[in-house]
């Protein structure tokens, strides 16, 4: 290849290289510098060590908050692929063409509001005099409205709610995108309906799923509103205790070092799923 | 045929007017003569306050909210010198910043010193070399809020009810460990000036029985929604400023000093040194520390709380003076104390211990 032609190449990506340069290696440089450094008596000093990772791990509390996080967001993306999966597929299959974008237009209807509002109307549905427990009084279910509010139990569902959405369109993409031969090819061979989902099309849609899962897992565990809103601090994920360093103390060393570990965690993450989807291919 | 455009007409048309308004964005508000830019709490941004003022003085008052004092340094730090001439800050905090040379000196004879509650003044603050820095406009209590048709209101006048299981599940605590732990500290007996490292111990005991009575920790919206909504009924660490904005509607909702005392925090007006309208910044200083100014600031649509000038009193009217509790004045403020003013590093031992509850 002649270097006429090299440059050429180049030039056409170096805008986006400059724009990932710019506003994600620098700041990120940036960001793995402060985390070296150290606040002490109210001013940011060059301390170039590993304080604040070492007082990360050895403060039970905050290492409590990286596992909130982790069992929260895990939690969270296993319910919302249980609950999207069917979802998508009654739009992709069970739904006529033609009222599939309005099936899907009201599948993500709720992203239309704002989120820290839709948190707040849950609080509310979840309340002790909210419609949920209004509701089950009422029936006789129960005698005593239940605490759903301000628990754990009020995050995963406000989270649910909202990235159940998000995975309904990714799954709804890669179930459209399979040849409706699979399934005909299948039954040609006496498959039943369940047979024929379960070996052919689950596995050819998981990576789809695998995608959205993972999405969800990361907005998930890089939240602080609706844990803040919806769990009532009666526990702190790690996004909080990051809030908590910047807003009450300024302390952005320690800020810094805390969602780096909070990166390298879905990092983490990221490469298993990449290696399950490798496998998978291969 | 493809469409001409005339260059130098259409950069005139469309170039100069997005330059103005580029140029408006970058300095964070508008710097033209007849305009001053205050850094503020939400309070400070009810028309009903800053639109007789603008109106008076013929000028523009730009505002920018935000929340929490390490906020407000990450602003003025990504700020260039000169553009805010108004700052509102916690009054402990005001020391520091003039030490940093980040505040103006303000004429005594400029401000109102003998109207202001003697108890708020808070000289050791706002008076450093001689010189004022700022001048408490509001104060408040963190204290106890409470529904009075729910609870017994002699039992809020006891702090250790919050922890002796009585009211188990029924308690909202404010989620912020400086006052809080303070006023924890207050309800075992200890004097808020005086915390040190040793005393740990035992307010950790009493907030960890704090947490096995409390339903949730909450910021000031989620705090007055669950008091609101009946979600819980008391709300330990609140008092008027949740309170008193309510008051109307729902009159239900009270707050107290309870014997032990009650924790008095206070925002101050202040002047940044590299003002750009002093003359005007200092007119703006004047005004809310007015009896005018600050029955409007008090009663603001955000949040209420305690006007610093004792004159105020004929400004507001009955309903809003029983909200407030303003004939109790004195009274309460003889039993108050102030944030506890620690070290750094007792201040990060703190934190941890009130995020350890929190995990508990």
């Amino acid at each position: 290849m002649s270097a006429q032609s090299s440059w050429k190449r180049w030039r056409l990506v170096l805008p986006a290289l400059l724009w990932t340069v710019a506003f994600f290696i620098v700041p990120l440089g940036f960001m793995v510098v402060m985390s070296l450094w150290h606040r002490i008596g109210g001013k940011i000093v060059a301390t170039w060590n590993f304080e604040n990772y070492i007082e990360f791990f050895t403060k039970p509390h905050l290492v409590k908050a990286l596992l909130n996080s982790l069992e929260i967001g895990l939690t969270v993306t296993v319910i919302s692929i249980f609950l999207a999966y069917p979802l998508a597929w009654i739009i992709a299959y069970r739904v006529p063409e033609r009222w599939q974008r309005t099936a899907l237009l009201l599948a993500i209807l709720p992203f239309w509001t704002s989120y820290v509002v839709r948190s707040y109307a849950w609080l509310l549905v979840l309340a002790k005099q909210g419609i949920v427990n209004s509701f089950l009084l009422d029936i006789g279910i129960i005698a005593e409205p239940l605490a759903i509010a301000s628990s754990r139990y009020a995050t995963i569902i406000g989270f649910v709610h909202f990235f159940v959405m998000l995975l309904t369109l990714t799954i709804y993409a890669n179930l459209r995108q399979l040849s409706p031969n699979y399934a005909r090819a299948a039954a040609d061979l006496g498959a039943g309906p369940l047979r024929t989902f379960w070996h052919i099309i689950l596995p050819l849609t998981l990576p789809g799923v695998m995608v959205g899962g993972f999405l969800t897992f990361v907005l998930c565990v890089g939240d602080y509103i609706t844990p803040k809103i919806l769990g009532g601090s009666n526990e702190l994920v790690l996004p909080q205790v990051i809030m908590l360093q910047i807003g009450r103390r300024a302390d952005f060393p320690n800020a810094a070092a805390m969602s780096i570990i909070l990166m390298l965690v879905v990092t983490a993450a990221y490469v298993l799923c990449a290696r399950w989807l490798k496998m998978e291919r291969s | 045929m493809k469409p001409q455009f005339p260059v130098k007409k259409t950069l005139a048309s469309l170039g100069i007017p997005l330059l103005a308004t580029a140029s408006l964005f970058y300095h964070g508000a508008g710097v033209a003569a007849g305009s001053i830019n205050a850094l503020v709490w939400c309070d400070h941004t009810d028309p009903g306050f800053i639109q007789p003022f603008e109106e008076a003085n013929d000028v523009k008052v730009n505002l920018k909210e935000f929340e929490g004092t390490g906020a407000a340094l990450s602003i003025l730090e990504q700020s260039r010198p000169g553009d805010w001439d108004v700052l509102i800050i916690d009054g402990v905090d005001v020391p520091a910043l003039a030490k940093d040379g980040l505040l103006a000196s303000v004429p005594e004879d400029a401000l109102p010193i003998a109207d202001i509650w003697p108890e708020v003044l808070l000289e050791q603050n706002h008076k450093i070399d001689g010189k004022w820095y700022g001048m408490t406009e509001l104060f408040g209590y963190n204290t106890i809020a409470y529904n009075k048709d729910k609870v017994d209101a002699a039992d809020m006048l006891d702090m250790t009810s919050m922890w002796s299981g009585k009211y188990k599940d029924r308690i909202a605590v404010y989620d912020w460990h400086t006052p809080m732990i303070g006023l924890v500290a207050m309800g075992l007996g200890k004097k808020t000036a005086e915390l040190t490292e040793a005393d740990l111990p035992e307010i950790k005991e009493a907030l960890f029985k704090l947490k096995d009575n409390a339903s949730q920790f909450t910021d000031v919206v989620a705090s007055q929604t669950a008091l609101a909504t009946g979600e819980v009924d008391i709300l330990f660490g609140g008092g008027e400023w949740l309170t008193g904005v309510l008051s109307q509607e729902m009159p239900n909702l009270d707050w107290v000093l309870p014997k032990q005392g009650g924790l008095m925090w206070s925002q101050s007006v202040t002047m940044l040194a590299d003002a750009k309208n002093p003359d005007m910044a200092l007119k703006f200083m004047q005004y809310i520390l007015s009896p005018e100014g600050q029955a409007a600031l008090a009663t603001s649509s955000c949040y209420w709380a305690m006007p610093a000038n004792m004159k105020t009193g004929s400004a507001l009217n009955d309903q809003q003076k029983g909200a407030l509790r303003w004939d109790q004045q004195k009274e309460y403020l003889g039993n108050a104390q102030l944030y506890p003013s620690v070290s750094p590093e007792l201040n990060e031992k703190m934190e941890d211990l009130w995020t350890e509850m929190l995990q508990q």
